[in-house]
């Protein structure tokens, strides 16, 4: 039996060398001046300071959270109805959507992202479509909109599915009983169906709202060059400017900022399924 | 009572349809544009094959389906073995090895790609390894083993431990047993997992992008570059890979319920015969 304990070895070698050394060195370029020599790395908060001082940065972290929030807040409205409506289908035509919602997350991002630039065009799809009435062309790429259309439609699927599998997974005969305790359905849904699927929503919230702060691709090529969003920033960083230690200081404000949103959303759905219990 | 059931019927059939309107939208909008015989991307002015013909004569866009191809069945077929290996070695570790090697798996999974880019970025840049084909894979390697293990490692705990002490006691060498009791019992789990590895490798753009140079591109990488220009082409790599894709997803969920039909008739033709 020993014998095959030692299978891990290798990988635990391997996964501490390819995983667990980069995120130190972002820990450690974050920490430290650039240009030093390895054998006299001097700590410094420099890079820290460097983005909070200056307004453009903390506009960009502003913008991306904006955005990130808008996307997230989106998801849900447009994803619980259709998880809902979803579980409700009869098992056949639910395994069927199970499958149209999943097909698309399986193609290229940016293959499904870049599809929406013909789309949004000045002369594109809408647009055209929006002439047969007589309405003059509006603006659609590059705005706000876009983007934020652009990262609804690459992570809905994970909210829709994470809510379905909470509610399909729910005991029926809960809403028979809030049935039978004379609530009426909006009452039973509020007070018995929300509450149990907090748990997908949450986790749909975390699978939506992390890819969305951090996306630097679909800013780019649904907001234009001129829509900078914090995933960007890291970019240029890194490709461009080769500042290796600012770049590295973002990234660990940007993985803070996610951890403590997921705390947050953890948190609070503790805090509603505790008052639940209390009802 | 009867006349607010059936519209809400409609209207929940109307929403669902909207939203698959949504999802389907750009998809069918590319595989149409793919086939337009002009360079617009808004009006179809006829079918041809023209941009078929132009991304087979492209020598950037062949190349990149050939690395993007080349990158995904190494790095499936090398994370597949060492992932499955690791697997079993976890189900006989204890569980502070298996709560390490979960932590370490956790962090590119649970941390923005961008994030594992830039630490690997950095990483095959101070050992001084040139970027191109070698980073790109190890890189790949790097990302699919844990979710090879992820897949594996369930089927691995609903084994009955006796039997491997079984084909021990039997004389079997532990080699022996591992490839003729273990794998064969595991490999729902395994081609999971491959499959899974595949897709991942196939489709990745952030970590590629970060760390590959030295004119090895994937197709995602080639997409993201082309966008600046208006290029039909990316239309036909995307209808390509939808059409790939959506093949092998259909073949995936069709072989479970045939060979389930399958099933039943054997035991039927079998209740005939008996």
């Amino acid at each position: 039996m020993k014998n095959f304990r030692t299978m891990v070895y290798p990988y635990i070698i391997w996964a501490f060398i390819i995983i667990v050394v980069p995120m130190l060195m972002i820990i450690m370029y974050a920490f430290t001046k650039q240009g030093n020599e390895v054998m006299n790395i001097r700590f410094t908060l420099e890079n820290f300071s460097a983005f909070f001082e200056d307004a453009v940065f903390i506009n960009v972290l502003k913008r991306s959270l904006v955005i990130a929030v808008l996307t997230t807040v989106i998801c849900i409205l447009l994803g619980y109805p259709t998880a809902y409506l979803m579980a409700k289908m009869k098992p056949k035509s639910q395994m069927l959507m199970v499958f149209l919602i999943t097909l698309p997350t399986w193609i290229n991002m940016l293959v499904r992202t870049y599809a929406w630039r013909g789309i949004l065009e000045k002369n594109g799809l809408i647009n055209n479509f929006l002439a047969l009435f007589g309405i003059e062309p509006i603006k659609m790429l590059e705005t706000t909109f876009a983007v934020v259309l652009g990262m609804v439609y690459n992570f809905i699927p994970f909210m829709i599915l994470q809510i379905y599998t909470s509610l399909s997974k729910m005991d029926q005969s809960y809403i028979e009983a809030a049935d039978d305790l004379g609530a009426n359905k909006i009452q039973t849904f509020f007070k018995v169906v929300f509450p149990l699927s907090l748990p997908g929503v949450i986790s749909g919230i975390t699978l939506v709202f992390l890819p969305a702060v951090s996306s630097f691709f679909i800013p780019k090529l649904l907001g234009g060059g001129q829509f900078v969003l914090i995933g960007n920033v890291i970019e240029t960083q890194f490709l461009t400017t080769g500042n290796w230690g600012f770049g590295s200081a973002i990234s660990l404000i940007m993985s803070i900022i996610i951890i403590l949103a997921m705390y947050l959303a953890r948190y609070i759905d503790k805090k509603i399924s505790a008052k639940g219990g209390d009802m | 009572m009867n006349k607010k059931i059936g519209l809400k019927h409609i209207f929940s059939k109307i929403f669902i349809g909207l939203m698959m309107f949504f999802f389907y939208l750009p998809i069918v909008y590319t595989v149409i544009f793919s086939f337009n015989s002009s360079k617009s991307l808004s009006k179809f002015t006829g079918f041809s094959f023209i941009w078929y013909e132009r991304l087979f004569k492209s020598n950037d866009m062949m190349d990149s389906i050939f690395y993007t191809v080349v990158i995904a069945v190494l790095a499936t077929f090398i994370s597949t073995i060492v992932g499955t290996i690791t697997a079993i070695g976890l189900s006989k570790s204890n569980k502070v090895l298996r709560g390490i090697v979960a932590q370490i798996n956790d962090l590119p999974v649970m941390n923005p790609d961008i994030v594992t880019a830039i630490g690997l970025l950095m990483f095959f840049s101070s050992l001084a390894i040139k970027k191109g084909f070698i980073t790109l894979l190890l890189a790949h390697i790097m990302f699919c083993i844990p979710f090879v293990i992820l897949s594996v490692l369930p089927k691995l705990r609903s084994l009955d431990p006796n039997i491997l002490d079984a084909a021990l006691d039997l004389g079997c060498t532990p080699i022996k047993a591992l490839i003729k009791v273990i794998v064969p019992q595991i490999t729902s789990g395994i081609l999971a997992g491959a499959l899974i590895a595949f897709t991942m490798s196939f489709d990745d753009f952030v970590i590629s992008y970060f760390v590959t140079g030295n004119g090895v591109n994937n197709i995602s990488i080639m997409i993201y570059t082309m966008t600046k220009r208006v290029n039909p082409t990316i239309n036909v790599i995307s209808t390509l890979i939808i059409a790939v894709i959506t093949i092998i997803l259909v073949i995936i969920n069709i072989a479970p319920i045939i060979k389930e039909r399958k099933l039943k008739m054997e035991v039927k033709k079998n209740e005939k015969t008996s």
